[in-house]
């Protein structure tokens, strides 16, 4: 790789040919304030918040889309500088509402630091303000067009990283906004409510719909019996929100808060991620014996059963019909669990914690009611159960460790891995060799189905059958894997496919890493909290899901056998075809 | 996405035509776009997902190009759209008096369509015709030198001719 020499506020670094001006300003030891930049999502040039001085050039100039070259000579901290910044920055909250007392990003706000960091103490510029309609249809993402500041990495990320383009830049001039197509909400042009928009958007102009106040009346009535699950991710990725190293795993502080904050049981979702294994694991063997629609794909991510629903509705038999481990646990946590411990289950009320907003539009689905009740009740991002941790005060990171409670608490490695793109089918694998082959397996990880590569392929060999998987990650990648499925040309017999960037990890409901610390970062934050869930797996007592004590017993007790009556009744579920707009555009 | 009546369905195999003469040329939407307005008189949202069903570009991206140029609208049109010029030289030989006339005489603002379907008043910045300023187009005729007095009876013309179309 050629270097070049470039000499930033005097202070010379050498970079690679091809570096913009603001990496190379941060090997000089220079942060350069940005505002629509995203490492590796979006870089535009367009809100000319990294404005910086070039040598020889006429204007300011963007440093974010600036390549250097060699020689180049750049002041990024001259007053000329400071005060074109100062002005775009007020002249976007000229029309932003000054509402940061009530908004649901004070704190972490990258317009707000922005204002902080060049000391706004009022705007030169105030005038009128574009009024633009919330979009609060859907169950899990609220909409504000009023606070965007046009950065365009929502759309970034909705059209390069996810492929699902519901979010397009409108409009010009003053009537300008990014939002879907006509003006409509993201039910009616059926977005997949991953939540990738809201884990890049800088300000509160989106955000998962808040269900606090849900969990905060179920907790204060006596009457009700109030339970929580909480996913494999959140538990590593609940740490950020108090201060601890991103990768930490907070598995035990999680149970204490949860235990502090009132819940009368707390339960672990990796009880019913081994759960999924049986049954999925045990779906899968039955397609490959019996003839079965294969490849079968697994449907544990939320969004991306929508989006295969709306997108690929001629492409449903694939899906696996297991529910995903929130839809099992809540299933069985109105039924198996009363049974067994004597509770009346119209006094459960059933709180699932997890790292994704599409879980909201999972649990409200009318077909997860299998119990006779809604099997989950509400669904918490983890953004959402740490304002709840805060708000009551406890001191999360010094809390010791607790357990969860009996007889859904205890999960093996493999239902921790599920949060990590390639854990499910990991934790299949690990299932469905010894259940086939009746041996031990000789090495329990499957290297090849890890990490962040976006096609990730393996061959595993079970009693000289040889199965070949695949796993995938973003919805980009998903509609490149069903268009070879839908055309025949899919080669393998089992897909594992996430709908977010590195599984669950880096799921739209996970606490929000700002454009500053993702490039701050050694390495992709998905890659680091992923690198957590395997070190805890590898820590576990447990880490295969057919060995996990307590599903034996509910088996034993209670379900019978995978793939039996009773699980074909609670534990799997079917899929509706959707249209690709939620609007009859004839009429 | 196809169409029921006979003759939306003309309409759209027009389009096809369209669009199949520009599908494997990058960069082609605006032009496609154009011509699909051409066709129906304006881009309603079903023409627009028609579009973009065919030609395999994001609804988002097609609905973003519509609504950034003034030149698409998703209004339906008059039978006479009548665009006055408020480019630099029209509007100092007093273009803007015409328009201002011109929303007096038909009853509406700009971007508007009278209800009887007769007239929408459009703005526009030149037409290429400066030598004629001040310049108004109806459909695709120019009409220029006007005067303020010219925009009654260029209303009544137009009045009289779609009455003697419609007998």
């Amino acid at each position: 790789m050629e270097m070049v020499n470039v000499i930033i506020d005097g202070v010379q670094v050498q970079v690679e040919k091809g570096t913009t001006v603001l990496q190379a300003a941060q090997k000089a030891g220079i942060n350069i304030p940005t505002l629509c930049y995203l490492k590796d999502v979006n870089a535009i040039g367009a809100c000319r918040v990294c404005l910086v001085e070039i040598k020889g050039a006429k204007a300011l100039q963007p440093s974010c889309v600036y390549p250097v070259s060699e020689g180049l000579e750049v002041l990024t901290n001259t007053a000329k500088v400071r005060e074109a910044r100062k002005a775009v920055v007020e002249l976007l909250l000229s029309n932003h509402p000054a509402d940061c007392l009530n908004c649901v990003r004070s704190g972490s706000c990258e317009l707000q630091n922005l204002a902080q960091q060049m000391g706004i103490r009022e705007n030169r510029f105030l005038g009128e303000q574009s009024v633009f309609p919330i979009d609060d249809r859907s169950v899990a993402i609220v909409r504000d067009p009023n606070k965007c500041v046009y950065c365009r990495r929502c759309e970034a990320v909705c059209s390069k990283v996810q492929g699902v383009n519901i979010l397009g830049g409108i409009g010009r001039g003053f009537e300008s906004t990014v939002g879907p197509a006509f003006g409509h909400n993201l039910d009616d042009i059926n977005c997949s409510l991953c939540g990738q928009c809201v884990n890049v958007c800088p300000t509160g102009a989106l955000a998962e719909k808040d269900d606090t106040q849900k969990v905060w009346a179920a907790l204060a009535d006596p009457d009700k019996h109030v339970i929580v699950q909480f996913s494999p991710a959140v538990r590593i990725t609940i740490s950020e929100e108090f201060g601890l190293p991103m990768g930490t795993i907070s598995t035990g502080k999680m149970v204490a808060a949860l235990r502090r904050l009132g819940f009368d049981k707390v339960f672990d979702t990796n009880w019913s991620a081994d759960l999924t294994i049986m049954e999925e694991g045990n779906e899968l063997l039955d397609r490959l014996q019996n003839g079965g629609v294969l490849p079968m794909i697994t449907s544990c991510s939320p969004g991306w059963v929508k989006y295969c629903e709306s997108h690929f509705p001629d492409q449903l038999d694939h899906l696996s019909t297991a529910k995903s481990p929130q839809g099992m646990f809540g299933a069985m946590v109105k039924t198996y669990y009363p049974e067994t411990e004597g509770i009346d289950a119209s006094k459960i009320y059933s709180v699932s914690v997890m790292p994704c907003t599409a879980k909201k539009f999972e649990a409200a689905r009318p077909e997860l009611a299998d119990s006779g009740y809604r099997d989950v009740d509400v669904v918490v991002t983890v953004r959402e159960i740490a304002r709840m941790i805060k708000q009551a005060g406890i001191d999360f990171a010094n809390l010791p460790d607790e357990e969860c409670d009996a007889p859904m608490g205890v999960g093996t490695g493999a239902g921790t891995i599920f949060g990590a793109t390639g854990g499910v089918m990991e934790a299949a694998l690990r299932t469905v060799y010894e259940v086939v082959t009746g041996e031990t397996l000789p090495k329990i990880d499957f290297e090849a189905v890890r990490g962040l590569d976006g096609l990730k392929e393996a061959t595993v060999d079970l009693n000289g059958t040889k199965v070949k998987v695949a796993v995938v990650h973003t919805l980009a990648r998903a509609k490149e894997m069903m268009k070879k499925v839908r055309a025949g040309e899919a080669d393998y017999q089992f897909i594992e496919v996430m709908a977010c960037p590195g599984g669950c990890v880096g799921g739209g409901g996970t606490p929000i890493v700002n454009a500053l610390t993702r490039t701050m970062l050694p390495d992709d934050y998905r890659a680091i909290r992923g690198i957590g869930l395997y070190n805890d797996d590898k820590n576990l007592p447990l880490r295969k899901s057919h060995e996990n004590p307590f599903i034996v017993k509910a088996y034993e007790n209670f379900l019978g056998k995978p793939l039996g009556h009773k699980s074909h009744e609670l534990l799997h579920t079917h899929y509706t075809p959707r249209k690709l707009y939620n609007l009859d555009l004839n009429d | 996405m196809t169409c029921t009546c006979g003759q939306n369905q003309a309409l759209y195999a027009q389009l096809d035509e369209v669009i199949n003469a520009h599908k494997d040329q990058p960069g082609s939407l605006i032009s496609v776009l154009h011509k699909a307005q051409g066709i129906f008189g304006y881009l309603p949202e079903e023409v627009q997902a028609y579009v973009a069903e065919k030609m395999d570009i994001p609804l988002s991206e097609i609905y973003g190009v519509v609504t950034f140029y003034a030149l698409f609208s998703m209004n339906k049109k008059g039978k006479y759209t009548f665009n006055v010029c408020l480019g630099t030289a029209c509007y100092v030989k007093g273009s803007g008096k015409l328009m201002e006339k011109l929303q007096e005489e038909l009853g509406i603002g700009v971007g508007e369509t009278t209800e009887d379907g007769l007239f929408t008043i459009e703005g526009c910045r030149c037409v290429g015709a400066c030598g004629l300023a001040p310049v108004m187009t109806i459909n695709d005729k120019v009409h220029g030198h006007l005067t303020v007095d010219d925009i009654p009876k260029l209303v009544n013309e137009y009045r009289e001719l779609a009455k003697a179309e419609e007998n």
